[in-house]
């Protein structure tokens, strides 16, 4: 009856947000007065779960898993729900917890709620609180299935570090076959991905060209930060469309949000609100995204990211 | 080839999202709705398809008439078929099954999806959808190649882009990339004067298998003003971030 926590790795290391939902199953674990088992692909140091409220972690070693594959990998959760018999079955909100979850759902029957921010708001009806209409708005979802799998939302929850030892266990699941082959992965590796970061510099038409994102790289550089740009920017092909946040790019929640000549329209701001700190910096003091954000900048970015960048390498060199 | 575009009607981008009735249901008084924007991206390549390698486009929808003049939007963009699924879109679950439903009895090659709907942004029923027909499944679609059966798709993953091999019958949960926003159409007269005699077919729905029902909505939390910081102190920003704001 455990709950169960898909935690993700990169290369055999746990990603940050592995240890985020570990963190919130062991609260929904609490609430409903059970432990907390985790399920992970190709991952040596299982132990480290354990500080973030993993009672026991299941090992699946299988090379043919090192890519990730939906229909597989949706298939080994399912199969460690049934050995556990767990009613509450955890994911990321991360590309790939994305594109298994709905897998996952139909494989055990099991409705399905993405976008969760908070513990479940009761346990019976369970219902969880999500976010809809591209975070202008909470929904309350309450489930009439026995199994239930929640998508939790990336940095909404934290970390949580608990008392405790995690034990491992060799897991070793049939797997269905797969008619996905996977032939080539474009990864950039020494850069920050907009899902993961905790900082995500953001630059928009007001930055004139191309030509011109030397400084917002260099800033997001300085600070560990993933580059991001509004929808005009990557259809003018200035950006590449991955970095294309808002309504109808990808979901930006990171801890801060720094946005460069950016005006603040509707669906820029849709998709990037549920970021925790905003910062503004544009010319103009009318534009809408002064109303969104937490801190402004009225001036031109060509003079005050510079400053920025400087002030911020002093700042780093003094707390280093 | 045989394509079904699944089509979400959403609210427009830019409506205000109000709610009604002790904010349980969503508030449609001035409400403009549109074809889920990451379906028009996948009905364009859909169009595509049909153009360059000939291939028969089918629309379809799960919900109630109001999202007939969607469906006839697609079909003035060129689609040549539509069906409405008549009941309302209660949760993915429920969805996907009807559509799923569609997908076999029509015995579709292509079912293409959106990566996510803007309303409820559930992004599950393209992959519920292959789930419960045992189609091969890629998510968030941005290029996708058909010859014969094989496919070649690429799909975009957190921080770069993934290419793989697969086959007929496929479902795709499509997004910008899968064409380009200058590729999209708007439609002209002769489109919406054929669209009006272009069949669309209502069938009634399966039984509701719905896991999951929507109780109540929220708004968020009204923001505090913003403080501004003069741009030639900037020594002040750094300060509020580390010392208030505590995000460096
Ligand atoms: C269906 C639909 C979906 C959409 N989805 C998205 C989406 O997902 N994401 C998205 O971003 N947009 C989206 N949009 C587009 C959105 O409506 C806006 O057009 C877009 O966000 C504007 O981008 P921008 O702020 O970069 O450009 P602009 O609106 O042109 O703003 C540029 C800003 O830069 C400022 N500026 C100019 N020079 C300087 C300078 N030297 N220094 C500092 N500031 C300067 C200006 O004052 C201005 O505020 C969508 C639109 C539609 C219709
Ligand atoms: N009621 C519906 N009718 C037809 N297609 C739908 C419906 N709801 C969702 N879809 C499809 O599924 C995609 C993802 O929706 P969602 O899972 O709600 O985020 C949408 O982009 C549509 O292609």
């Amino acid at each position: 009856m455990s709950v169960l926590v898909y935690t993700e790795s990169d290369n055999g290391s746990f990603k940050k947000i592995a240890f985020e939902v570990a963190s919130y199953a062991k609260a929904v674990a609490n609430q409903l007065g059970t432990t907390v088992t985790a399920v992970t692909v190709n991952t040596t140091d299982a132990a480290s779960l354990g500080k973030y409220g993993v009672d026991k972690v299941l090992q699946v070693s299988n090379d043919s898993l090192n890519n990730f594959n939906a229909k597989s990998y949706a298939n080994v959760i399912a199969e460690a729900a049934k050995q556990e018999n767990a009613q509450v079955i955890i994911v990321s909100s991360s590309a790939d917890s994305k594109y298994l979850s709905p897998l996952l759902a139909v494989n055990l029957d099991a409705g399905f709620a993405s976008n969760v921010v908070e513990v479940p708001v009761s346990t019976a009806p369970f219902t969880v609180k999500r976010t809809a209409f591209t975070n202008k708005a909470f929904n309350l979802t309450s489930f009439s299935s026995d199994i239930k799998v929640i998508g939790l939302s990336n940095n909404a929850f934290g970390l949580v570090e608990s008392e405790g030892a995690a034990t491992a266990e060799a897991f070793a699941p049939a797997l269905p076959e797969s008619n996905v082959t996977i032939t080539s992965v474009d990864k950039a590796t020494d850069k920050v991905s907009i899902a993961d970061a905790e900082v995500v510099v953001s630059g928009g038409r007001g930055l004139k060209g191309p030509e011109n994102w030397g400084m917002v790289e260099e800033l997001a550089e300085v600070l560990g930060a993933a580059t991001a740009c509004s929808k005009p920017v990557s259809d003018l092909g200035w950006r590449p469309h991955s970095e294309h946040v808002g309504q109808t790019g990808k979901p930006v929640a990171s801890n801060l949000y720094i946005a460069i000549g950016i005006s603040g329209a509707i669906q820029h701001l849709a998709g990037i609100n549920a970021s925790k700190v905003k910062v503004v910096i544009n010319t103009d003091p009318e534009a809408p995204f002064f109303k969104a954000a937490d801190y402004g900048v009225v001036g031109d970015a060509f003079e005050v990211v510079p400053q920025l960048i400087e002030k911020l390498k002093e700042f780093k060199a003094q707390n280093a | 080839m045989k394509i079904l575009v699944c089509i979400s009607h959403v609210p427009d981008t830019t409506s205000k999202i109000n709610f009604a009735e002790g904010d349980t249901k969503f508030d449609t008084t001035g409400v403009q709705y549109v074809i889920n924007p990451n379906d028009e991206f996948g009905l364009t390549r859909a169009m595509w398809f049909k153009e360059k390698q000939g291939a028969s486009v089918t629309v379809v929808n799960v919900g109630g008439p109001e999202t007939e003049p969607t469906l006839r939007k697609a079909l003035a963009i060129g689609a040549d078929s539509a069906i409405r699924v008549n009941a309302a879109a209660e949760d993915g679950f429920a969805v996907a099954q009807e559509l799923a439903k569609v997908a076999q009895d029509g015995a579709y090659d292509l079912v293409i999806a959106g990566r996510e709907s803007i309303d409820y942004n559930g992004g599950m029923v393209p992959g519920m959808i292959a789930g419960l027909t045992g189609a091969n499944f890629i998510n968030n679609c941005i290029g996708l190649d058909i010859d014969g059966t094989s496919v070649t798709a690429i799909r975009e993953i957190d921080g770069g882009k993934e290419t793989s091999t697969t086959s007929l019958p496929l479902v795709i949960g499509g997004q910008k990339g899968i064409v380009e926003e200058s590729d999209l159409r708007i439609p002209n007269m002769r489109g919406i004067m054929m669209a009006r005699k272009k069949p669309l077919t209502l069938v009634e729905p399966a039984a509701n298998a719905a896991k999951t029902a929507s109780t109540k909505f929220e708004k968020p939390a009204a923001k505090g003003a913003v403080k501004l910081v003069d741009a030639g102190n900037i020594d002040e920003l750094v300060n509020l971030l580390h010392n208030e704001a505590k995000v460096i």
